[in-house]
């Protein structure tokens, strides 16, 4: 398990898109923060979604903000490794694990 | 027999888009990675491509990726992903020499066997410049991977030192040498994209001359223009008939053990089967005989 080395943001407030804001913390979990228009139905799969990419990717100590606007989950999936990549200038890419 | 009419260029950056370009029931979705997509948002284009080809909403579509430069620093990148993926065509941008197109074979091959698929993915090699027209002839019969030339005529005209023109005369030397060109190489041929998606009737008379040109489609930048597209493409009922009458005709000629037979007094031999066969394909494809759309 390893820690992201700094904020990073994917996505857009856009239609069908995600914007997502991560950063490390100090405790060792998973944070998430969800504002979304389907949440009532979706919320818990919409997490579970999140903490699966951010499992398969090794990374704890994390904190995630999500704005969902509709976006399916392979957007979400897109934007969470976007902003991981991002925040740890990562150029070599795990194919295998996204 | 696989038409090629239409080939919607989606921004790979465009996320509505990505999501929802299969609707639209293009013949095929060309995701671009490139010039619509800003240096600041390649990273993310490219994973929402990568998993938008594996989505199951494109498994019956063809999918095809406009992808950066190999001289970029996002080239590789791109290749390493859409390839991962499944993606059916890359397109090349521009594409000028034989050279540039066996190198990006090379790099495709490479990933290929890295990544342990059967899958030979194909080439479409997009002409966009008087170099790449000149060379065109040897571009198109350079690979077994490449399935058609495109001609991309924005930066063209700009190499040229002209501008696009409604009526296109600009146009007119590339687009002979393109489509004489895949027709030698016995390959697909491409036009350029209409910009000014507010004149329809100047796209309707644009996309007619390419089809009597014999180009087998267009690259095409808003949704609106496939189904214009498509009607355009599609053969009228008076060819429709005349097929059916050739092909019943011929099937008659065969069973009796006759060579050549005439309908209306005009001869039918194996060129005007063909074109017989070719529009009860379109045909089909267009909705007219219990087809697709």
């Amino acid at each position: 398990m390893s820690k992201i080395k700094k904020r990073a943001h994917a996505g857009t407030l856009e239609s069908s898109d995600a914007f997502i804001e991560i950063e490390p913390i100090e405790e060792d979990k998973i944070k998430i923060e969800l504002q979304s228009s389907v949440e009532e139905m979706y919320g818990e799969d919409i997490r579970e979604l999140i903490k699966k990419v951010i499992n398969e990717l090794d990374i704890s100590h994390i904190s995630v903000k999500v704005q969902d606007k509709g976006a399916l989950d392979y957007v979400i999936k897109a934007r969470l490794q976007a902003a991981i990549l991002r925040a740890n200038d990562d150029e070599k890419i795990k194919w295998d694990k996204l | 027999m696989k038409l090629r009419r239409s080939m919607l260029f989606v921004p790979g950056s465009n996320t509505s888009m990505v999501c929802n370009a299969f609707v639209y029931r293009p013949d095929t979705v060309m995701f671009d990675l490139e010039d619509s997509v800003a240096i600041e948002e390649k990273d993310s284009a490219r994973l929402m491509v990568y998993h938008a080809l594996q989505h199951f909403t494109y498994d019956d579509m063809e999918t095809a990726v406009r992808v950066n430069p190999l001289h970029s620093i996002y080239g590789l990148l791109d290749l390493e992903a859409v390839i991962r993926a499944g993606v059916d065509i890359i397109r090349l941008p521009k594409t000028d020499t034989v050279e540039d197109v066996l190198q990006m074979q090379e790099v495709i091959e490479k990933i290929e066997f890295k990544i342990g698929t059967d899958k030979k993915t194909k080439l479409l090699a997009a002409i966009e410049s008087a170099q790449g027209v000149v060379n065109a002839v040897s571009i198109a019969s350079c690979s077994d991977r490449l399935m058609g030339i495109a001609l991309g005529a924005e930066d063209f005209v700009r190499d040229l030192h002209t501008q696009r023109t409604k009526a296109g005369s600009e146009l007119m030397a590339a687009r002979a040498q393109i489509l004489l060109a895949a027709r030698a190489a016995k390959i697909h041929a491409f036009d350029s994209v209409f910009s000014d998606v507010r004149d329809k009737e100047g796209f309707i008379r644009e996309a007619k001359y390419i089809k009597d040109l014999g180009f087998d489609g267009k690259s095409l930048i808003n949704p609106n223009q496939i189904s214009v597209l498509h009607k355009i493409f599609a053969p009228s009922n008076n060819d429709v008939e005349w097929a059916l009458d050739v092909i019943e005709a011929s099937t008659n000629a065969k069973e009796k053990g006759l060579g050549v037979v005439s309908i209306d007094g005009k001869m039918v031999d194996a060129p005007v089967i063909a074109r017989a066969q070719w529009t009860l394909e379109l045909a089909k494809a267009s909705g007219m005989l219990g087809g697709d759309e």
